[in-house]
């Protein structure tokens, strides 16, 4: 046995499964099953205590979900992960680690509409308290930085325009204020970009995007990096400190460098409760297994896609950090290399109604609130994703009124051009 | 000289495959305690475990009886796992290096790193591991810590048997370069030279 090292594609298609013990099964099944039984007393309460490594019930783990993490776990570089329901779920599951009432994070401006709305409101009643900076602005994450800070939050290529985030600059903030950096790398999915790589400490994903990336199935995917010690002055309790439902259990002294995925699984899902369906978890398996070829399709229609509106007359602006003349193209040359990404905004010169007249022509695009779906799609964001957020905050997001968003698929580029040619010239 | 920030998988593989004997110096009869979880687990998989904690002399471990130091013995040991601070390790492997013959290998638990006892140790031809659990480095060569979610860095397209009590499970699986945790092991290197 020679420690070989295989590639990313390799990893894609075999980390974390292998031939099932008990029937030869060479597919990963799926364990459709709520609960597991135990050899005897002694077994259970092994598994209770986390003593023994095993199954109990499906909401703290189950074994298709646990092939799905360590696949995402291997491809993210990290040293152990957790599924849940969604990449929501993530989000919550994570900051329940590391928030206390009171405490703040400061997370970039340039999120997710559906995360803006997660932050400000759904966590403000716990307490928790979000603190915005500007991702182009890496002094205004210095800035924000308390006593209370708990965490820095940004995505990798951030929704809605596809720009891309100086995840290194930003973790070099993180790591003087002594406090984890959780990425989100959904939209890059670690084909393009592996934040751990760059500084990240913490990774998630909405699995529901380009990972699974057929648009059929809903989940969410926590990365433990291994690389944040949580055990330095207090600050993180939840793992520094005696567990009293677990006996007196101290995660980070037990598990050490996947003491955080741990500390996600039997604290948060388990009392949480966003379990992912082991079905769901199938399906994003098959999925992934196919992401680099994916991805590398997404990415070369997204760019031709966007060569094509940025010469087109109906076009005022396109943004999409793979032009070389886009204000994030020096970043997507340094973080994603092999193409920057399939999500992008442009804007028409005739405003809102042009972008609404748009929307209704198009023929292939589908008028849908997902991303990173097989088929391509398009949705104006001021009037949905956003739709919650003022209007100058909506312009800080990239989501003004007259701008149109594009996931591009992967069908054939010609077929996608024309049909917005179509839509756009009359 | 071994490079202790970052063990080939071969390495660890080929200790947790050699040896047979372990004696585990700071092992707790306190069931929530790490060093008593490990020393089931490693009992459960088939190593001949022997218990030394001075402070529990006369009481037994999952029926072993505990020794109150490695002179105690009294026959060739594979392996001392030690489950003790950093500020505590040197006094052990002093008294390791007294033993005839000596071990082949020590272990020094999660958290624990001694650099100036793993020279001494490895002056003498002993294999030292630093800052690793023996229980979760089997779990993730073995593959059974996959249950956890956790990156086992290992692949095997082989049907493996369905673990039972008792049983070894086979080590020798592929291990993987892409899905390393090399961020993990420059944070622990970085840690270490900090303290």
């Amino acid at each position: 046995m020679s420690d070989r090292l295989p590639g990313f594609s390799t990893l894609a298609v075999h980390a974390g499964a292998q031939p099932d013990p008990t029937t030869g099964a060479r597919a990963t099944p799926i364990y459709q099953t709520t609960s597991f039984v135990f050899n005897d007393a002694d077994h259970a309460a092994s598994l209770f205590g986390l003593q023994a490594f095993g199954n109990i019930y499906t909401r703290i783990g189950n074994p298709t979900n646990a092939v799905l993490e360590e696949r995402v776990a291997a491809l993210e570089g990290g040293t152990a992960a957790l599924a849940v329901a969604s990449g929501h779920a993530a989000q919550v599951v994570v900051l329940q680690q590391l928030l206390q009432p009171g405490d703040e994070f400061i997370a970039a401006r340039k999120l997710y509409g559906g995360s803006i709305n997660q932050f400000t409101h759904a966590f403000k009643s716990f307490g928790w308290n979000v603190v915005w900076a500007d991702p182009d602005d890496i002094a205004s994450f210095e800035r924000a930085v308390t006593p209370r800070t708990k965490a820095i939050f940004i995505e990798s290529i951030a929704n809605p325009a596809g720009s891309i985030t100086d995840i290194e600059a930003i973790s070099t903030v993180a790591r003087k204020a002594g406090v984890p950096l959780i990425v989100d790398n959904t939209l890059a999915s670690p084909y393009l970009i592996r934040p751990i790589d760059h500084g990240a400490d913490i990774v998630v994903h909405s699995l529901t995007k380009f990972l699974g990336g057929h648009g059929n199935s809903l989940g969410g995917i926590i990365v433990d990096a291994g690389t944040f010690d949580w055990s330095t002055g207090g600050k993180y309790p939840m793992l520094s400190e005696p567990r009293p439902e677990y006996h007196g259990i101290r995660l980070q002294e037990t598990f050490g460098n996947f003491a955080f995925a741990i500390a996600c699984r039997v604290l948060g899902l388990r009392d949480l409760g966003p379990a992912l369906s082991p079905f769901n978890a199938f399906m994003i398996l098959t999925g992934i297994e196919t992401l680099p070829l994916r991805m590398q399709k997404h990415c070369d229609n997204a760019k031709a896609v966007a060569e094509f509106l940025a010469g087109h007359p109906a076009v005022a602006s396109v943004s999409y950090a793979g032009l070389p003349s886009d204000k994030y193209n020096q970043l997507a040359r340094k973080y994603a290399p092999k193409g920057a990404g399939a999500v992008f905004t442009f804007s028409l010169k005739g405003g809102y109604d042009a972008g609404v007249n748009l929307v209704s022509k198009l023929q292939l695009f589908s008028h849908l609130a997902n991303v990173g779906d097989t088929r391509s799609l398009v949705i104006h964001p001021a009037s949905t994703t956003h739709s919650q957020l003022d209007d100058a905050a909506k312009i800080k997001s990239g989501a003004g009124p007259d701008v149109v968003r594009l996931s591009v698929g992967i069908e054939d580029k010609e077929d996608l051009i024309a049909d917005l040619e179509q839509a756009l010239g009359a | 000289m071994m490079n202790h920030d970052a063990y080939p998988d071969n390495y660890i593989r080929g200790i947790l495959n050699g040896v047979k004997s372990i004696a585990m110096v700071g092992a707790s009869p306190v069931n929530v305690r790490p060093s008593y979880f490990a020393f089931k687990y490693l009992a459960q998989r088939g190593y001949d475990m022997i218990p030394v904690n001075p402070g529990h002399v006369g009481k037994e471990l999952l029926g072993k009886p505990f020794i109150a130091s490695l002179s105690d013995i009294g026959g060739p040991v594979d392996m001392i796992d030690i489950f003790r601070n950093s500020s505590h390790i040197m006094p052990v492997v002093e008294e390791a290096l007294t033993l005839d013959p000596l071990p082949k290998v020590i272990w020094m638990q999660l958290g624990a790193r001694d650099d100036a006892a793993a020279a001494r140790a490895e002056s003498v031809g002993i294999k030292v591991v630093m800052n690793r659990c023996p229980k979760i480095e089997y779990g993730r060569l073995s593959s059974e810590i996959s249950w956890m979610g956790v990156n086992s860095r290992t692949l095997s397209s082989k049907r493996a048997p369905a673990p039972t009590q008792g049983m070894r499970l086979s080590l020798n699986r592929m291990s993987v370069g892409g899905g390393t945790t090399t961020a993990s092991d420059r944070a622990a290197k970085n840690k270490s030279e900090q303290s």
